[in-house]
Order: C-alpha cells, then structure tokens, then sequence
C-alpha cells in the first residue's frame, strides 16, 4: 500500500541548523497494516508523516501509494490517497465554518470542484448517521461553527473527515497528544474503531508506548531518521513496555530517556 | 453651519457610500474570507473608472464598458494573484506591485491623467446629476442598491458552491483545505481576481457617477473599503449573522462612513486633513479588537479574582 525507499531529507542544508531528518528511509506496509510508530523528539517521525502527505518535497528517494509515484505530487494532488489527523486539534478543520461544511469539504476530497452545491440534503443525513458513532451529540449541532467545539470533540470530527472518502491510507500525527487523558482515549477507541471496520491501512505516530502496543499489528520505532525496530504479527502481540524499552537499549545503544514515553 | 446643507448633501452621500459598497464588498471577500490584506485595489478601481469611460468614450454601451471594467479588474487580481502565488512573494506585497504597476497601466489606458465623460452626450447608469429630479429608477441609490442586491445574491450562492466552500476553507485554514486536496493556490487567485472585478465594476460606477476618471481616483480604496467592512461588522455585526446579509452590512457600513464623512465636511474641517482622519478612524477601529484581547480580558480576570473561567 505504502511503499518509501531511501528517503532523505535535510532541513535547512548548508546552514548551522542543518538537519538530516529522514536518512535513506525505507518503509513498506502491506495492505491493512495498523502500524503504530514511536520515538524521541527529532526522530523524524513527523517528518516521516509529511514527506508521505507532500507538505514539502524530498531531497532524493520515492515514495509510491498503492502503486502510484507520488514523489513529486503536490499536497493537494495526495490528499485523494490520504486521511490526516494532526496533533493540533486546530489545523485538521475549518474553525469558521460548520460541522457539516468541514465534512462536505472531506466528501469532496480527491474530486473536482465546480459550481456544484457545497452540501445536499441527503450528505446532511448521511453526515447525522456519521456522528452519532462518535457518541459525542454533534449529530444534533450540525450548522454549529467547528470553532466553538472543544479539542477533543475537533480531533473526533477530524478523525471521521480523513475517513469518510475511505483513505488509501490514514497518517495519524499524534492525534490524541493533545487531549486530555479521558478525551485521548475516547479520540484512540473511535480510532480503533473506524480503523477495523473499513480496514484501513494505518500509519499512528504516538508518545505513549502503551498505547503503541496495545493498538495495530505492527510497531517501528525511528532514531536519527532511521528505523530501528520493527515488531509484527505474534511478537508485537505478546510485546511490553518493559521488552520494548529493552529492545531501544539493544537497538539504539543507548538508555531511553524520556519519562513521559514511559508512564505516559 | 446650515443643517439644510447638510440634508442637501445627504443623498449624494448615500449613492456614493453604496458605490463604495462594492469595493467594500470585494474587499470584504480578500480581506475576512481569504485573511489576505490586498493592496491592488487602490489600483484596479481607477482601472474599472478608466475602462468604463474609455469604452464608452469610443462608442460602445455602457453596459458592454461596465463588463470590460469588471473583465479588466479580474485580470489585475489575476496579476497579484500570480505574484503571490506563483511567485511567491508575500501577498501584501504582490498587492503593492500590482498596485504601482497599474499606475502607469491606467494612464496608457486614458492616454492622461483624466478623462471626463459628459451625462448629456452618453447615456450613463448613475450619475450624480441624477439625485434629484429624474424617475426613481434612474436615480443612483436606487440603480446602485439594485446593483448590490443582485451581486449579494450571486455572491452567497457562490460561497456555498463546492469551489466556494474550497475558497473559504484555504482562506480559514490552508492546511486542512491541502489535507482535504484543496489547491489552496488556486482558491487564492481566484479570490483575488472575484475581489478586484468587484473593485472594478465599483470603480466604473464611480466615474460615471462623477463624470470622469482621474488616476487618483482609487487613492486609499483599500483604508475606505476597510473602513466600510470595519463600521458594518461593529454596526450590524449582531444583527446580520447569515453570510448574506453580513454583505448587506458592510454596504450599509460603507454608507455610514460616506455620511460621517459629509458631516465632518459640514462641520467645516480643512478637506485636506480627510484621508488622515480615514486613516486614524481606520487604525482606531483595527486595534479594537487587539485591545480586547490585550487589555480588557486581563481586567476581566482580575474583576473575577483571577479565576481561569473567563
């Protein structure tokens, strides 16, 4: 479904600030695969994320999306393959129009726009349908302005518009490190839902190890633009925190310093 | 200080104030739809003028010159556009490019600094000999009111349009509109080129109006223009929420200012001290907002004991 070979990026090049975030990436993920992805701040897991979703070019290597080059596409041109949540609950949809237009735009994803109508009759109760899963009362709020609702209840609305034309594939950017603990988990078991009824092929950055394991059937965790663990099928089934942090000690050679990924 | 001066002067305030209306509404549409602050229409109105008269100059239907001004103001918004977009220069700056380019443009257009056009040889649209004493269907207030009446109309039902919605989507939020494969870059000029014709088709309606075009004629369209969205949103804001009648407002705000303008004349200051008052009731009104933010939610939350509920 996703295939990425040796890809680089370098931020800022030439410069004190130069970076190199994605070093000779290779990654590729079979149709269906839940892969939740962690690692250390400046690992390049977010930059792994917009080099697929084509916020910028890369510097060499190519990306395919179900068989189709998409190296050199622009964002929008991608956007037709791709469902995104962020990890601001600001930046996935329009905060001054309402529910329904923020979904009627989601609708529209991959298709040609004219003068058709913005939202019919019939999308709005389809879109009423959609809600109620979220459990949250926004099938009653429908003209409500996206601005007014709470981050959770954006990123839950973000979540069903990167899935209602169904993705290729869905970039979850640390959807729910924004949430507060209650909302994250309800934001994470919608996720989980959504993601095994349409059988979706999934890429979820998060800082929470536990939640890393206990969600997908696959599991990297990046260093220094790298992959440097990749766990599936049974031994990601039977995997813990403790195995994982060892496994970082193993792979990395060095002690896993962030309390926060651990206690989460 | 005869009030019956003032009165006299009222409905000649009001056609232009609605005039101006339609800048305000082109303006409306860069500025709050788009968040782009577009500087070409201090150029493009004094295009649509020049197009308008020329056109009519040289024979053709006032109507016909009317298209070609609206046609000439999208093609300066195009320009900005290109600059921004393509480009890449910011937008404000593409804005003040397109602006100085188009003062040699509109000069080549009218061959000089101005040109007049005579209500008695051409059969104009609106003109201010037209305030008093014609059939109400020929005076500007009502020609102009219809005017905008019928561009709101074609406005909101374009705003709902898929490509409507995309256009209010990039200007709300550009990475949620490129997430949704919106080309963000097109909803930009687009915007700019439905903005500026705006400006143009106001521009012409204003040489007619005042029987000529002249190449100052859009000096400070954009602090105008701001000034009538700026008063509507304050004025109507409440009132009108659907995004129809918020048009209406801003037209209607664009009155407002074109009276306080008349009666700040009558009140006898010197006219050449007009655009820096324009400038600071302007500058007044955009920092309200900021000030809100800035000054008024602390006092706010010091009158509620600091509690974090404000």
């Amino acid at each position: 479904m996703l295939e990425m070979k040796n890809v680089t990026k370098v931020f800022n090049p030439g410069t004190v600030n130069e970076k190199l975030a994605l070093n000779k990436f290779s990654l590729t993920l079979e149709d269906g695969e839940f892969v939740t992805v962690i690692g250390g701040n400046g690992a390049g897991k977010s930059t792994m994320m917009n080099a697929i979703a084509g916020v910028w070019t890369v510097d060499s290597g190519q990306i395919l999306i179900d068989g189709v080059n998409v190296t050199n596409l622009p964002e929008h041109k991608r956007a037709k393959f791709l469902g995104r949540v962020f990890q601001d609950p600001m930046t996935g949809t329009a905060s001054t129009m309402g529910i329904e237009e923020n979904l009627a735009l989601a609708k529209r994803r991959g298709r040609k726009r004219f003068l058709g109508s913005g939202i019919n009759r019939k999308e709005r109760e389809e879109y009423k349908e959609l809600l109620k899963i979220l459990g949250l009362g926004l099938e009653e709020r429908l003209t409500t302005k996206v601005g007014l609702l709470s981050g959770g209840q954006r990123q839950a609305l973000t979540l069903l518009m990167a899935t209602l034309q169904k993705p290729k594939l869905l970039l979850l950017d640390e959807h729910t490190a924004a949430l507060d603990p209650k909302t994250a988990a309800k934001v994470l078991e919608t996720t989980e839902y959504i993601v095994n009824r349409d059988q979706l092929t999934t890429l979820m950055i998060t800082h929470n190890m536990k939640d890393a394991i206990t969600h997908g059937n696959r599991l990297i965790m990046l260093m220094d633009g790298k992959i440097i663990l990749d766990i599936k099928g049974e031994e990601k089934k039977k995997l813990t925190v403790e195995d994982l942090l060892h496994k970082f000690e193993e792979a990395s050679g060095e002690e896993f310093a962030s309390d926060k990924a651990i206690l989460g | 200080m005869n009030i019956l001066n003032l009165l006299n002067a009222m409905p000649g305030a009001v056609a232009q104030g609605l005039i101006w209306g339609i800048t305000a509404i082109g303006i409306y549409i860069t500025y709050r739809i788009l968040d782009i602050a577009d500087l070409t229409v201090d150029g493009s109105l004094c295009t649509g003028g020049a197009v308008c008269i020329m056109m009519m100059l040289s024979g053709h239907n006032v109507f016909v010159a009317m298209v070609a001004a609206t046609l000439a103001g999208m093609v300066t918004g195009l320009v900005t556009g290109l600059f921004h977009t393509f480009m890449g220069i910011p937008a404000i700056l593409a804005g003040i490019l397109s602006q100085l380019g188009l003062y040699s443009v509109n000069l080549k257009i009218m061959g000089k600094a101005n040109q007049a056009i005579n209500v008695d040889k051409y059969s104009l649209l609106v003109s201010l000999r037209y305030i008093k004493g014609v059939a109400f269907y020929k005076n500007p207030i009502f020609v102009v009111t219809l005017t905008i009446v019928i561009l709101v109309l074609i406005l909101y039902w374009f705003f709902g349009t898929e490509l409507g919605c995309a256009l209010r989507a990039t200007g709300c939020n550009g990475n949620m509109a490129r997430a949704q494969g919106i080309n963000t870059k097109h909803s930009k000029v687009l915007g700019l080129m439905l903005s500026n014709g705006l400006v143009g088709l106001s521009g012409a309606l204003l040489a007619q109006y005042q029987g000529f075009s002249d190449v100052n004629m859009g000096r400070g369209a954009i602090v105008i223009g701001l000034a009538a969205v700026i008063i509507g949103e304050a004025v109507f804001g409440r009132v009108f929420k659907n995004f129809g009648f918020k048009l209406i407002g801003v037209a209607l705000g664009s009155i407002l200012y074109y009276i306080v303008l008349q009666t700040v004349i009558w009140l006898g200051i010197d006219t050449d001290l007009l655009k820096l008052l324009s400038a600071l009731v302007v500058a007044v009104f955009l920092a309200i907002p900021y000030w809100q933010d800035e000054y008024f939610s602390q006092t706010l939350q010091k009158m509620m004991g600091g509690k974090d509920n404000a």
